[in-house]
């Protein structure tokens, strides 16, 4: 770890301006990922500029009945937070379901969607990786990929995005509101994260010295009939091996409106258009859950170590489905979390 | 129980007699050492430097930019570290040449005045290797396999009677399959500390006149006595192995390590972070040199378990009783030093046969030195022979519990010895009862709850019964009914302050609370190494050997001061017998139909282990073995890459283990037992021997819900998915 400066800035526009006027200057959230970047090495700011005492904390519902949620709310905050728990169930399962209480704890919303892929070659200066240093190569192509993509990865990278939180608030249809140098902007999180192609050291379409400032959820009613499940190797603590993300609105026994989305098999939490289409109008049954996963998931391409996840997808996103529909919702690996 | 030892104490739950020091943060662990007054002045603080190749030499290190950095003491490499008197061991002789062994092998280390600021300056030391093609994946059919001298610790590596090919084809149910473990990694919650300083002639702390008189004399320039706050499962077993590496005789080394925050056998003897910790305070004598090996370096430097290849060949007759064993082991070992894992040896005395044969073959890879992992041996080899196990009585058509009474053995089948006391059928039916074993529906993948696949399986368990000799203990009456017992033992958090405690107070007749045991420094009487489940058996009947000592020559009433040191003779029986211990382990698995996720809501052990000390500590021991089965089973795994040969999950988000909300219930029972044949205390011990079996059963289980036979640990769901 090298040395590096330490500014607390007393509100978001001089939290920007600081950024922008120090080369190597990063913000620094509830520092859960950021701060062991800085001592593998994999990062080195020069100066850290200290956003999560900002005033953005407040979580607010909207004129329009959504929600607006300050970036540095905590997870664990926002999975307690009654309006999700009542209004968008899959939100607070996600939450949840991520990590540790105690970095649930520590971690923020704006950090959240920037957390960095856990790909173990990324995390470790001595291997070759085109996201930590580009043209360098990418040593999970050939080597362990077993957590890594299925859909959307590049030859210059097959990461995934780690988060939970990102996967649900992609179905809620999620928007981004950033500070910039150019002012505020508000982008959907649906085109906040990027897939590698040949940059895979962005992750975001965010500019440098941009700061998330909250996340804005729409009114979307039948989200109270939502669910997240994350398939992981362990019952917590674990990066999802698979994740979906589901919001389903029934009319009779034909799917109305739906959404969709999976997470740990791509370098983005990864919304199932096809899925989705292919599901609305459909009959809600088990056939047609199953078909629609197999339509989202022909571009797959696994690599040696990761094909189990194309079935392992399909296989969840249908066990996901039923519940929804039989209103059982299938809880019972995110219960033993959240009811400590 | 034999005279002495009125078992008052003994068998008591008492409380941990250093719990409240550990709650509130007071207890010195190997880096908060020394405590405050020392005279050292502020410590130096080191970062090694590892090698990026798994096989070569270091052609050249350009440390110039370390040696610029503000804070940078010295950095260390082959070239300018002090050379050892002994390089024999080549897991120790650390900086000793150019050549590299395996990735992450030390090649030099930066001292420094802050942590951060070594770490950072290591960062900018540039190396340039001639670097030579590696080795590092085990195959079955490996052109290196050879067979080793002897397994750990000194058992035959093989054993051959009868003929096993003939009767196997003779037997009218058979199973023959391969069982595969993988790499693992000890991983206790305190990573592997050394503080070390060597003293020069004007520092002597008050207290140290035990080894100043050895040294008067020495001139300031000439440092001649190092101490190492280490952690460690040995005090004087470190001391041992390293006072000679540098010229020292072993009253010129000190090792103190009162506390240690777990092991599981990768603090049981010293490794290369030692040796380090002591050249580079060679480098600055008379301060303070801090070396806390990383979790991630922890990974290629202080011991895992090898990956096991294992055959298993099982042949019986329509009844189930076995006519051929043969246990047949793949392992690794590294080339700069051998350990062979005694996989094998569990199968040799577990079940009868007129047929049986055992062997061990290893390779020597360009990997990190593998060592002791609890349990080694019989976890991973019990795991292949108690899931086999479990095939046979498919097979055979036979409840699995049935099969092993079956074949329960009279005598040792090995020696022909008879057992001290064999009590594994009775922990099978006692487990049967409490676990609700009736309940079992033989048929896999019959019985379904919801989205969930249910299923129950069992497994037997073994551990053998060592005593190593050679340890001492000192006993001192100090006056108004309070008692001081010292042995140069060790706790790594398993309780022993807290049994040898009671221990004492039954051999002296008095409450354990009279009772004061220090432990953890060579300035103590010789004891011998926390590993084979024997510490509370050796040390106990030393401590009860040393207070008979102080009654024989003090009498009743003693006066203030007055002490004794005695050690325990083995126990006679221990030759006539044979000493084991047993336990059935049970398990309950559910497995998501549509991830192949799985749950172990329940995991219930009977254990046969002698008389325990304290229920409460024993507890510890066997449901946190019980655990560490259950992350083998699901979890554990240190994936290799085999380009570059070093472990890719080499952290605690990598590398699983099972967390809180994966031990769901684990229940464990004990014998009320006293074995006559071992020890004082009717001890035996308690260690181990809940890992063991505890695999099998959970993948006896998976087998029992799923159908799916997994022969491969870990059972991750991607194996479960149809």
């Amino acid at each position: 770890m090298i040395p590096f400066d330490y500014r607390r800035p007393g509100n978001p526009a001089e939290a920007v301006a600081t950024v922008i006027d120090h080369e190597g200057a990063a913000f620094l959230g509830g520092g859960t990922n950021l701060v062991d970047h800085m001592k593998l090495g994999i990062t080195e700011p020069r100066m850290l500029v200290d956003v999560s005492r900002l005033p953005l904390d407040r979580v607010t519902e909207t004129a329009g009945g959504g929600l607006r949620i300050g970036a540095t709310v905590r997870n664990s905050d926002l999975a307690a937070h009654p309006w999700v728990r009542r209004n968008c169930p899959v939100l607070s399962r996600a939450l949840l379901a991520g990590a540790s209480p105690q970095l649930r704890n520590t971690a923020t919303v704006g950090g959240n969607l920037l957390q960095r892929t856990r790909c173990p070659y990324f995390q470790d200066l001595t291997t070759a990786c085109n996201k930590r240093e580009p043209g360098s190569g990418c040593a999970a192509i050939g080597g362990y990929n077993r957590d890594h993509a299925v859909l959307g990865a590049s030859e210059h990278c097959i990461a995934t995005h780690p988060s939970d939180m990102a996967v649900a608030m992609l179905v809620l249809d999620a928007a981004v509101v950033t500070l910039g140098p150019g002012g505020e902007r508000t982008l959907p999180l649906a085109g906040f994260h990027r897939l590698p192609g040949d940059a895979p050291h962005r992750d975001t379409v965010l500019e440098h010295g941009e700061l998330i400032t909250a996340v804005e959820l729409p009114q979307l009613p039948f989200a109270r009939r939502s669910a997240y499940r994350k398939v992981r190797d362990r019952a917590s603590y674990a990066f999802a091996l698979v994740s979906v993300a589901a919001a389903l609105e029934l009319e009779g026994g034909t799917v109305r409106e739906i959404r969709l989305a999976f997470g740990g098999l791509a370098h983005k939490p990864w919304r199932a258009r096809l899925a989705e289409e292919a599901l609305r109008g459909a009959p809600a049954t088990e056939e047609s859950f199953r078909h629609a996963a197999d339509v989202e998931l022909a571009a797959a391409r696994p690599r040696d170590g990761n094909a189990f996840k194309v079935p392992m997808a399909r296989n969840t996103l249908v066990s996901v489905l039923r519940g929804l529909v039989n209103g059982a919702e299938r809880v019972r690996t995110d219960r033993t979390e959240e009811d400590r | 129980m034999t005279a002495g030892t009125r078992p008052l104490a003994i068998g008591a739950a008492l409380p941990r007699v250093d719990g409240p020091e550990k709650v509130t943060g007071s207890a010195r662990y190997a880096y908060e050492q020394p405590p405050p007054g020392h005279p050292y002045g502020e410590p130096v603080y080191v970062h090694p430097l590892q090698a990026d190749i798994a096989r070569g030499r270091v052609d050249a290190i350009d440390t110039e930019r370390a040696n610029a950095v503000e804070g940078v003491l010295a950095v260390l490499t082959h070239r300018s570290a002090a050379r050892l008197a002994d390089t024999g061991d080549r897991e120790l002789a650390v900086l000793q040449s150019d050549r590299v062994a395996f990735r992450g092998q030390f090649i030099g280390a930066v001292l420094a005045d802050t942590p951060e600021t070594a770490r950072h300056a290591a960062a900018l030391v540039s190396v340039d290797y001639a670097q030579e093609p590696h080795d590092t994946e085990l195959l079955a059919d490996h052109p290196g396999l050879y067979a080793p001298e002897h397994v750990n610790p000194s058992f035959e590596t093989d054993t051959d009677e009868g003929d096993v090919d003939k009767a196997m084809a003779a037997a009218m149910v058979k199973v023959d399959r391969t069982y595969t473990t993988p790499m693992e990694h000890n991983n206790p919650m305190e990573p592997h500390t050394t503080v070390a300083v060597w003293h020069t002639s004007d520092d002597e702390a008050p207290d140290d006149e035990a080894s100043a008189g050895s040294v008067a004399g020495a001139s300031p320039e000439a440092p001649v006595r190092l101490t190492l706050y280490a952690s460690t499962q040995g005090a004087h077993s470190v001391r041992k192995t390293l006072a000679p590496m540098f010229g020292l005789v072993p009253d010129q080394l000190r090792v103190v390590s009162p506390h240690v925050g777990g092991g599981f056998g990768s603090k049981g003897m010293p490794h290369a972070h030692d040796v380090l910790a002591a050249l580079c305070a060679r480098a600055v004598p008379g301060r303070i040199v801090k070396l806390a090996v990383t979790r991630q370096q922890m990974f290629s430097l202080t011991g895992h378990r090898t990956p096991t290849i294992q055959r298993v060949r099982l042949g019986a007759d329509v009844a189930g009783r076995l006519d051929a064993v043969a246990h047949e082991v793949v392992e690794r070992t590294s080339t700069v030093k051998e350990f062979a894992e005694q996989t094998a040896c569990g199968t040799r005395m577990m079940y009868a046969a007129p047929h049986r044969r055992t062997t061990h073959r290893l390779a020597a890879l360009d990997v990190p030195v593998p060592s002791w992992m609890r349990a080694p041996g019989e976890a991973p080899g019990i795991f292949a022979l108690e899931v086999a196990m479990d095939e046979l009585a498919e097979a055979a058509g036979l409840d699995p519990i049935e099969l092993r009474v079956r074949n329960d053995p009279s005598a040792d089948p090995e020696t022909g010895k008879p057992w001290s006391g064999r009590h594994l059928v009775r922990c099978l039916a006692e487990g049967a009862r409490h676990f609700g074993w009736q309940h079992r529906n033989p048929a896999p993948g019959a019985r379904r709850e919801g989205d969930e696949l249910v299923g129950l399986g069992v497994a037997a368990s073994t551990y053998p019964y060592y005593a190593p000799q050679g340890s001492r203990a000192r006993v001192r009456y100090d006056g108004e009914g309070h008692w001081n017992v010292a042995i140069g033992a060790a706790d790594i958090g398993t309780g022993s302050r807290t049994v040898l405690t009671q221990i004492a107070a039954d051999a002296l007749e008095c409450p354990a609370a009279s009772v004061t045991v220090e432990l953890g420094d060579t300035r103590l009487p010789m004891a011998t190494v926390a590993g084979g489940s024997a510490g509370t058996a050796a040390w106990g009947a030393t401590v009860v050997a040393a207070a008979h000592a102080f009654r024989a020559a003090h009498g009743e009433r003693p006066q203030p001061g007055a002490e004794a040191h005695g050690g325990a003779e083995a126990h006679p029986d221990t030759k006539r017998f044979a000493v084991h211990s047993f336990g059935a382990q049970f398990a309950e698995v559910r497995v998501d139909a549509d991830t192949g996720e799985i749950r172990v809501p329940r995991l219930l052990g009977v254990f046969s282990v002698g008389r325990i000390i304290n229920p409460v500590t024993a507890r510890s021991q066997f449901i946190g073995g019980m655990t560490m089965g259950l992350s083998m089973a699901l979890h554990e795994h240190s994936v290799l890459d085999h380009r570059t040969g070093h472990v890719v999950n080499h952290d605690f988000a990598g590398y699983h283990i099972a967390t809180h909300a994966d031990a769901l219930g684990i229940e464990a029972h004990w014998l009320d037992e006293d074995d006559p044949h071992t020890n004082p205390m009717g001890a035996r011990g308690i260690g181990e021997i809940g890992i063991v079996g505890c695999p099998a059963a959970i993948v006896n289980a998976v087998h029992n819900a799923t159908g799916l036979r997994v022969r491969d640990l870990p059972i991750t769901p991607d194996k479960l998915l149809h």
